[in-house]
């Protein structure tokens, strides 16, 4: 990858790459929910500042996208338990 | 093949040769991060945008289209510190839990 660095270098270069790459993973998913959660919350004309409303539903946005992401991989683990339990 | 070019293909570096080149390789990798980084957002403000205020396309840009656009502008970075915000706090109260799993 990077001839002529020493070992050490070599570790801190791919472990500073793993950690640049995740956080590009994150801030993808920031630009992600960014435009899915205006496309929710935000329906008016822009104006010049957010309301009260527009703001919580910005941040609720958030945890409840990830809340239906945990939600819903537990209940495919559920229905896949129940299968393989009808099963045996 | 190299990933940061060869043209750092030099075999006998000194130490501080290569601490160097070490914190041109970051910097150049920070770099395009931020670029790509401004990138996405630009492109999501100009389609978000776009389609909040320039409704009806005529031969130029009208000044309640162009209030509306710095308005949108300023709203979607705004948007974005918030989801931002939420996001990181939530990772950061989720990520002992799922380290202890």
């Amino acid at each position: 990858m990077a001839e002529g660095f020493d070992e050490a270098t070599q570790k801190e270069l791919a472990t500073f790459m793993d950690n640049e790459r995740a956080r590009a993973r994150v801030n993808q998913s920031i630009h992600t929910l960014t435009s899915m959660c205006w496309d929710k919350c935000v329906t008016g004309t822009p104006s010049t500042s957010f309301s009260r409303s527009e703001e919580s539903c910005l941040a609720n946005c958030v945890d409840r996208f990830l809340d239906t992401s945990l939600f819903l991989v537990k209940r495919i683990e559920q229905s896949r338990q129940e299968m393989t339990g009808s099963q045996l | 093949m190299s990933l940061f070019g060869s043209s750092f293909s030099g075999s006998s570096a000194s130490p501080a040769d290569m601490a160097a080149r070490k914190e041109a390789i970051m910097a150049s990798v920070r770099g395009e991060i931020a670029l790509a980084n401004a990138q996405e957002l630009m492109n999501k403000t100009n389609e978000k945008c776009f389609e909040k205020c320039v409704t009806k396309p005529s031969t130029s840009l009208s000044s309640s289209e162009q209030t509306c656009l710095s308005r949108c502008l300023d709203r979607y970075m705004e948007a974005f510190n918030i989801v931002s915000k939420a996001y990181t706090a939530r990772i950061s109260k989720e990520a002992p839990l799922l380290a202890s799993q």
